[in-house]
């Protein structure tokens, strides 16, 4: 990715930056210390087995559980997330893997449930029409035959593209995405990953958890692992190589020496 | 990035694939392409009202012809079957505030039926005196507590609607007996007499409006209906949105002038056998009223657009930040309000309330009329119109046989029948569409 800008990110001040944070349900830990950074116009990967809680730290950031222990910084200031409300006032989104669409509404429903205009107390069907056709022109999701259709008659990946244009219409500016390939063919997976490259290029942060690593290594800028609850690794993409990226998911360290990773999977694992 | 247009050609093919499940009047921009449309969804078995209005058509046809001295298609008993539809038609719009949450109201019959005796209780000169309106106010106001009372109990404590209105209908039937036993009307509390009061209410079904006034009240109805249609259409034509065509758009407006003249003329036929007796009866507008705010409500405003979400996918709708309970809690309170509204027009019909008041048969018809109208089971797809032909439907049917002087239990075994054909279509229905989908994934 020619137009990405590699600067250290030690330099940066990411977008959202994660310091100590852990969560326990009862007895069970689920996340231990975890520092991740999520820098804007980046893809940040999150990786790991099932059960080494990812979907514990995305819930986290998306408000819906509350965090026991750490912070979060927000532009560099410490800011407290307590509610999904919270987390979309400062323009945080998240794409659950069922997308959380209504079958039976259209495309411009959909992307407005939730937060219709309304002129003189009812639907202003033509504003949200409009807004939602330009979103997704500029994200160039142009297979649609109508915004106007019901999304039970959309394929996989135009869902998936619906749920994102949803996800990135309300200026936010950290976007989650929950496996978004998980479901897809080889056609329809490459037309989601190039929408994650489009948001990335809009300068949004991205954080995309996956288990599929063609589909990492395709498009991540950056890669964390995760490891029974724990942050073993982040470092840029080009750090791992598909057996490290395994070995830390299997086992939560890598044999084999690179050289910038191993500093930074310090402190996650401490 | 070049690749990025690589990929997009298969979809498009899907997208093109989609074309039976989009509606015709989004896409097309000519009236020829709207046709062409149309016919294609109507192959793959998605027709919209179609099925109830051909199914009305049949109806009308049949009985027309078996009927003596085709007496099914004098003005007389068209204007009497539309007196009889009323009642369903109303019970079946409250009915679909709750199928569109994928719920369903056993209740709403005897919510009428409370609804009905509170109010005739009311206004009797020899008791209450109440005045006619003050009288359905506090039948309306009934209403909406057991409405409140049945909704926070489904939504509060998780309690299955079928059972909860179950028991509700139980304990209303109870409760309007106990009503219905109040004051020296052993038990039939009546509608007859000359005090304006009970005149109104009892001409609230058999009232009329004078001819002259109906074609003046029907022309303005359908100038102010044509010119919000023809304005709003061509304000989304002109700023590039997806609109219908124009030719469309007064094709539209001229199928409901239409009907609007027929329905006048049919109403104006004087159809007394001594004397005169013409003029379109008060129910009519009173439903049309009913119907155009529930319309409203549920296609253009925000509660509207949640009761629909929470139908399609309740998790959805939640995620969005909608208050789920709230919203349904809501809906139990419109329906038994509707309820309400359809009891007191039962009891106008009936000429005052006793015993006879056969809730548990309303229901079952309010319920029947809007599955054959067209509104589905399971929620989140239905209209407030599929109340009204799917109430015309039922009414056709029973004021067809009855005019056959056909036996009663052949009257509930048609009407099974017909319901049984509308619920094997939605489930149908449902079935190609969600097969469908799922094979493009």
């Amino acid at each position: 990715m020619a137009q990405v800008i590699k600067e250290s990110p030690s330099t940066a001040e990411p977008l959202l930056k994660l310091r100590g944070v852990e969560k326990h349900f009862g007895p069970v830990q689920a996340l231990y210390n975890v520092d991740l950074d999520l820098p804007s116009g980046q893809v940040t990967a999150l990786v790991g087995d099932n059960g080494a809680g990812k979907s514990v730290l995305t819930k986290c950031i998306a408000g819906i559980y509350q965090i026991d222990h750490g912070q979060f910084f927000w532009e560099g200031h410490p800011v407290q997330i307590h509610s999904p409300r919270d987390a979309a006032r400062l323009g945080i989104e998240t794409v659950y893997q069922d997308l959380a669409l209504s079958d039976n509404l259209d495309i411009v429903q959909n992307m407005f449930l939730g937060r219709e205009r309304l002129r003189n107390g009812l639907l202003n069907e033509d504003d949200m029409e409009r807004a939602a056709g330009q979103t997704l022109a500029n994200l160039r999701v142009t297979t649609v035959r109508s915004i106007r259709q019901p999304v039970a008659s959309l394929s996989g990946g135009q869902r998936q593209s619906v749920a994102v244009a949803k996800a990135v219409m309300w200026n936010s500016k950290l976007v989650m995405l929950d496996e978004p390939t998980a479901a897809l063919g080889v056609v329809q997976t490459q037309m989601v990953l190039d929408l994650v490259r489009r948001l990335r290029d809009r300068g949004l942060a991205v954080m995309m958890i996956s288990h599929n690593l063609n589909d990492v290594f395709e498009v991540a800028d950056r890669i964390a692992v995760m490891y029974l609850g724990r942050l073993v690794v982040q470092d840029w993409a080009s750090a791992f190589d598909r057996q490290s990226v395994v070995e830390y998911m299997t086992t939560g360290k890598s044999g084999r020496t690179v050289p910038n990773a191993q500093d930074k999977g310090q402190h996650g694992a401490s | 990035m070049a690749r990025a247009e690589a990929p997009e050609d298969p979809t498009a093919a899907a997208g093109r694939a989609a074309i039976v499940d989009v509606p015709p009047e989004i896409v097309a921009q000519s009236l020829g392409e709207w046709v062409r449309a149309w016919l294609t969804r109507l192959r793959a078995g998605q027709s919209g009202v179609l099925p109830v209005v051909l199914g009305l058509l049949i109806i009308s046809t049949v009985f027309t012809a078996i009927s003596p001295n085709n007496v099914f298609v004098s003005a007389g008993n068209l204007v009497n079957l539309f007196q009889q539809s009323a009642v369903f038609m109303v019970l079946a719009m409250g009915e679909i505030f709750i199928l569109l949450l994928g719920e369903i109201d056993l209740s709403i019959g005897y919510t009428a039926g409370v609804g009905g005796v509170v109010a005739v209780q009311l206004v009797e000169p020899a008791t209450t005196k109440w005045p006619w309106w003050g009288a359905i106010l506090a039948a309306l106001l009934v209403c909406a507590i057991i409405g409140a009372l049945q909704g926070t109990l489904i939504t509060r404590l998780r309690l299955s609607s079928l059972i909860v209105t179950l028991a509700g209908s139980l304990i209303l039937n109870g409760v309007m007996l106990i009503t219905l036993g109040l004051g020296p009307f052993s038990g039939s509390p009546s509608l007859q007499g000359t005090n304006p009061n009970i005149r109104t209410l009892y001409k609230l079904m058999w009232g009329t409006i004078d001819p002259v006034v109906s074609w003046i009240g029907m022309v303005l109805v359908v100038i102010v209906i044509g010119s919000i249609l023809w304005w709003s259409d061509s304000r989304r034509r002109r700023s590039g949105l997806v609109a219908p065509p124009a030719s469309l758009t007064v094709l539209k407006i001229a199928l409901i002038a239409v009907v609007g003249i027929v329905v006048v003329a049919i109403c104006n036929v004087n159809r007394a056998a001594i004397g005169t007796l013409a003029g379109v009866p008060w129910v009519i507008p009173i439903v049309l009223v009913i119907l155009a705010v529930w319309m409203v409500l549920t296609q253009r405003t925000r509660f509207g657009r949640y009761v629909y979400a929470i139908g399609g996918n309740p998790e959805a709708a939640r995620r969005a930040g909608v208050n789920l309970a709230i919203v349904r809690t809501w809906c139990f309170v419109l329906c038994s309000v509707t309820a309400g509204i359809g009891g007191t027009l039962y009891a106008s019909y009936l000429g005052g309330v006793s015993n006879n008041f056969n809730g548990g048969q309303l229901v079952l018809y309010a319920i029947a009329a809007a599955v054959i109208g067209g509104t589905s089971l399971f929620g989140g797809r239905g209209k407030m119109l599929h109340g009204v032909l799917g109430g015309l439907v039922i009414g056709g049917i029973y004021n067809g046989l009855y005019l056959l002087a056909i036996d009663v239990q052949w009257q509930f075994i048609v009407t099974g029948l017909v319901l049984l054909v509308a619920v094997t279509i939605d489930a149908l229905s449902r079935r190609s569409a969600t097969s469908g989908s799922a094979a493009r994934v």
